[in-house]
């Protein structure tokens, strides 16, 4: 999602604020946030890239309300001699380029920043932080045709980067420039691309930077040359449709330029409307309303399109009609959300909570009676606990890449019962808690190769092994298992005074008196005596007791 | 505090301690502490419980107190070091300051100073390593003013003489020897009906604990004590659930009230299920490092169904059911990838895949659980969340159904007001987001996304184009609203103080 700003002098020479109006910008589908003095702040959604200049925003939002002005855009024809040569070389690298030239603009300081503030919410945006696409645009006659779009070696490249006034290595303004730093990442092959003119100046080196000398609009620039670069041809048309026909809502005149690839030629930028069909059974079936061909051939020019029995023709500058669906929803917000009727259907169906859901409860409830507080703690866990938990290696699964200290997922909930005694030092005992949830553990047979485990960890401190024994004894005898216990050595519990709790010949668990040394280790002063169980055992058994 | 102005009836409300306390009552509170037997604690307690029931009003009044310290306690009994090096002087007439401090006994810190005192009192001189004393015998013999202060204390500090000042302000310089202390001083003053009973001896033949014995020996002529029901009772601590599991539980009753079913499943996923599914496209900033956990040294494997896999690549790729797709080349590498979910979604996909084979899809599912994203933790964001999550699958839904499903949703969520607003979500159109009218803070709040999925994820789901109503409300964020947590963290601090005294919501 993206907000944006825009003068509220600029906005208010096409209409003036007013409630009604703030409240169709919302109803538009663009959220109004903020109105000050200066400026109005909107935020646009993701798939209305197009609405992120005022032009754009102007011309979609105009059609909206019904301030219905016809949408025709010329382009003037490709002088022969203006061409684009896209060489080979940079097939492996950033294959795409669509040009084109606007002729006849006039700037100020409001469009340059208009123009500017466009190309920067595109990279971010449709351009996926310009690796996707890039755009460059060039004051005209700071250039000589034709242009070849190449890619050299980093080495062979030497231009001045804007803001600098020395020429720099294609390398040199990746190590250097502020720029070149922060996107190195879109360049790691051998190879960079140039935008070259035909005396061998460097225009720019997408996606990166754009040469000081050529590549700076003023108030003064009368016509530029835009370009747009990446590796989604498609993607990269519509992103020029975009700028050109923002920069011809400027006052600027369209002009065609033909870009010549190894096998074919293309002319761009085209604006010719895409065509999808649309049946008007379907809007109103998934709409559930009842238009006639009537009113649909009047709510879809609201939202720019044309509409022709059946035949819609989409404005050449919306990228996000993939599907009849898409103009489904624009018939929806032309015809008002705020008109279509809520309606519950008559339908009966049957709650069900989950059998995993019930059990836990009923747990729960048990628990809660014998006076333990529940805790609830995160999925994930710091490196320290895990290794005072003893987890083997093998066992432990670990994040590529989390932000916090936070880099594991927890093998079991004992961690979480030891972290919140060691955090309640201050609060009144005798504490006895317990939780819930899901633990993990590696297991290739898994589609994720995680197994996960429903578990239940009870804790009580100051405490004794008799105490967790008592607990223990109560729940596993209120579910009707019998169970036997055998000594073992469970890793941070007393030897002599921890066991498996074994049902049938399933292990389901531990229980035990804790080490001084474990408490000791997690900064605990109290004794503490605990259990964990799978409560996905404890459940399947209980399930399969013989009636 | 009661109206007990009434001798009989006080008499009967008079606990043990109250009783031990009242024939002192007109001395000062430290007389009836050497006179009543009782300990402090017991009298304050006793003299609290007289105060409630307006026997008496207690005057507690914090003071400082100088009061002699460990060093102070020696030199009142063994005398200050200025006085043993000047009665050693003046056995000693004339002497070198090595012979002083050799015989005198004193520590090297407590000759200099003494040296410095008597110095400064112009009592003795130096002149080379000797020292003279100069002091008459009337000088020697009067006690300095701070051995008077010394012989005085405990005084407080605001009923000083200016003399008491000046040695006071002299000895807190030197170590130990004072200390001071915020003293209370306790006065009791009488009410009326306090005077009245004053002084009075009451008997104690009231029954205070009822006892089996005394009920199988019961007669009427036995009485009991009478209670002061405003009285302090020790504070209960019970089990509790934690308030989020709480709060998620009368989420889980509004969707079953409303007739859906609860789906469960792994919170670690292939992307497949948590984004290629729902047609997430490959390159999609959400599946980058920067905002979503993956999992290291594991392999994630695609589902077996190879219909469903083809399905979903072509849905990426050319586009199923009229779509354009994404146009790009989709890759499998990439849909194995085990993320921790992103969203409750995926369990949705997964529930849509179940019905893939089935003849009657129809059907109503709901989820609540966690969510994850790799972000920093702070008082309103943090790297899990709760999601709830809704989808009615039904070949006859549609959007109006939609805002009908999700007016009464958030009307039993406490929203009698909401409207709804065009939006986008990825694998949603037409898509809408919901505000709510919040009442408190008067203004529209956004509550939740939702729509009709989109052909491009239920196609290759379902095997065909049913439309699928999806919402998810914001969890979390309501939750701190009911509870009015200001910060988010609260929600895993697991505080046990926290947890056993939250406020129960109805």
């Amino acid at each position: 999602m993206a907000s944006v700003k825009f003068p509220r002098k600029e906005f208010e020479k096409h209409m003036k604020l007013n409630p009604e109006i703030e409240k169709k910008i919302s109803m538009f589908g663009t959220n109004l946030e903020s109105i000050s003095e200066n400026e109005i702040e909107l935020e646009i959604l993701p798939n209305r890239p197009d609405l992120l200049s005022l032009e754009g925003f102007m011309r979609s939002f105009k059609a909206f309300i019904g301030k219905h002005s016809e949408i025709k855009y010329r382009i003037k024809a490709n002088e022969k001699n203006k061409f684009v040569k896209v060489e080979n070389s940079v097939s492996s690298v950033r294959p795409y380029t669509v040009c084109a030239i606007v002729k006849k603009l006039s700037f100020d300081e409001d469009k340059i920043k208009g123009i500017i503030d466009l190309q920067e919410k595109l990279h971010s945006t449709l351009g996926r932080n310009r690796k996707k696409i890039a755009i460059g645009i060039y004051p005209l006659d700071k250039i000589s045709f034709p242009i070849k779009f190449e890619a050299r070696k980093p080495e062979e490249i030497r231009f001045k980067p804007l803001e600098y006034d020395r020429e720099m290595s294609g390398r040199e303004i990746l190590q250097k420039h502020p720029t070149g730093k922060e996107f190195a990442h879109l360049l790691q092959g051998e190879l960079y691309p140039v935008f070259v003119d035909s005396k061998e100046n460097i225009l720019s080196m997408p996606p990166i930077i754009n040469s000081n000398e050529t590549g700076r609009v003023t108030t003064s620039t009368k016509e530029v040359f835009v370009e747009c670069s990446g590796s989604d041809l498609n993607s990269l048309k519509k992103t020029l449709n975009i700028i050109v026909t923002t920069l011809a809502d400027m006052g600027g005149e369209i002009n065609a330029v033909e870009v010549r690839y190894d096998k074919e030629k293309i002319i761009t930028p085209n604006l010719s409307p895409d065509k999808i069909k649309v049946s008007l059974e379907n809007i109103n079936s998934l709409l559930g309303i009842e238009l006639s061909e009537k009113e649909l051939s009047k709510l879809l020019p609201k939202m720019g399109h044309e509409y022709s029995k059946g035949n819609v023709s989409v404005p050449a500058w919306r990228t996000d009609i993939l599907h009849e669906v898409d103009i489904i929803e624009d018939v929806a917000i032309a015809y008002g959300y705020e008109n279509i009727v809520p309606e519950i259907p008559q339908i009966s169906t049957i709650g069900e909570e989950s059998e995993m859901s019930i059990f836990k409860k009923t747990l729960t409830h048990l628990l809660v009676g014998l006076g333990f507080d529940e805790i609830s703690s995160f999925h994930l866990v710091k490196p320290d606990e895990i290794a005072l938990a003893g987890i083997p290696e093998k066992y432990r699964l670990e994040l590529e890449n989390s932000k916090t200290e936070y880099k594991f997922l927890r093998p079991n909930l004992m961690i979480a019962a030891m972290r919140t005694f060691a955090g309640n030092k201050d609060n009144e005992y005798p504490q006895r808690i317990f939780e819930m949830g899901t633990v993990f553990t590696p297991e290739e047979s898994e589609k994720s190769g995680i197994k996960e485990t429903e578990n239940l960890v009870i804790a009580c401190s100051p405490s004794n092994f008799t105490e967790i024994k008592q607990v223990l004894d109560y729940i596993l005898k209120i579910t009707g298992l019998e169970y036997t216990l055998k000594e073992s050595n469970s890793p941070g519990f007393i030897d002599g005074r921890t066991a498996s709790i074994i049902v049938g010949k399933k292990s389901i668990g531990y229980f035990g008196e804790m080490h001084p040394e474990t408490l000791r280790n997690w900064n605990i002063k109290m004794p503490i005596s605990a259990l964990e169980i799978s409560l996905d055992d404890l459940y399947s058994l209980i399930k399969n007791q013989p009636k | 505090m009661q109206d007990n102005s009434n001798e009989g009836d006080i008499s009967d409300r008079l606990s043990p301690i109250e009783r031990k306390i009242v024939p002192f009552l007109s001395l000062s509170f430290d007389e009836i502490l050497s006179k009543s037997g009782l300990d402090e604690v017991s009298i304050i307690r006793g003299l609290r419980l007289l105060e409630n029931k307006g026997l008496l009003k207690l005057v507690i009044n914090k003071r400082e107190a100088v009061e002699l310290g460990t060093n102070g306690i020696y030199y009142k009994k063994n005398h200050l070091p200025e006085r043993q090096l000047l009665s050693f002087l003046e056995k000693n007439g004339h002497c070198t300051l090595e012979e002083a401090q050799k015989s005198s006994k004193l520590s090297e810190n407590e000759f200099k100073v003494s040296l410095g005192i008597l110095k400064g009192k112009a009592f003795i001189t130096l002149s080379n390593g000797k020292i003279s004393l100069n002091a008459t015998k009337e000088e020697i013999i009067k006690k300095s003013l701070e051995e008077q202060f010394i012989d005085s204390l405990p005084l407080y500090i605001d009923s000083l003489s200016p003399e008491q000042k000046f040695a006071f302000d002299n000895l807190k310089k030197r170590k130990d020897i004072i200390i001071v202390q915020t003293k209370s001083s306790i006065k009791i003053n009488l009410t009326e009906s306090g005077k009245n009973i004053s002084g009075k001896v009451f008997k104690s033949d009231l029954i205070e604990e009822l006892t089996p014995d005394m009920i199988k020996n019961w007669s009427k002529q036995k009485k009991f004590r009478k209670y002061d029901m405003s009285a302090q009772v020790p504070r209960l601590i019970g089990g509790r659930r934690h308030f989020m599991n709480e709060a998620i539980e009368r989420g889980k009753k509004i969707w079953l009230e409303m007739g859906f079913k609860e789906m469960s499943g792994n919170k670690a996923v292939t992307s497949f299920w948590n984004f290629d599914a729902l047609f997430t496209a490959q390159d999609h900033p959400v599946r980058e490092m920067q905002d979503t956990f993956f999992i290291k040294g594991v392999n994630g494997k695609l589902p077996d169904d190879k219909e469903l896999v083809s399905s979903v690549k072509s849905s990426h790729e050319t586009g199923v059911h009229g779509s354009k797709g994404w146009q790009y080349e989709w890759k499998k590498s990439e849909a194995e990838r085990v993320v921790l979910r992103t969203h409750t979604t995926c369990l949705s996909a997964q529930t849509l895949a179940s019905l893939r084979k089935m003849k009657d899809k129809r059907g109503k599912f709901f989820a609540i659980g966690k969510c994850f994203r790799n972000e920093t933790v702070d008082w309103s964001h943090g790297f899990e969340f709760n999601q709830a999550e809704g989808i009615v699958i039904d070949p006859k839904a549609n959007f109006r159904n939609l805002l009908g499903y999700l007016r009464e949703f958030f009307k039993k969520m406490g929203f009698s007001e909401v409207k709804f607003v065009p939006s986008f979500f990825p694998y949603t159109e037409p898509s809408v987001e919901v505000y709510g009218y919040n009442n408190i803070k008067k203004k529209w709040m956004e509550i939740g996304g939702a729509g009709i999925l989109r052909p491009e994820v239920t196609v290759p789901l379902l095997g065909e184009y049913i439309p699928v109503l999806a919402w998810g409300p914001g969890f979390d964020r309501a939750v701190l609203e009911q509870y009015k947590i200001a910060d988010l963290r609260e929600m895993y601090e697991n505080d046990l103080k926290d947890i056993r005294e939250k406020k129960i919501i109805l």
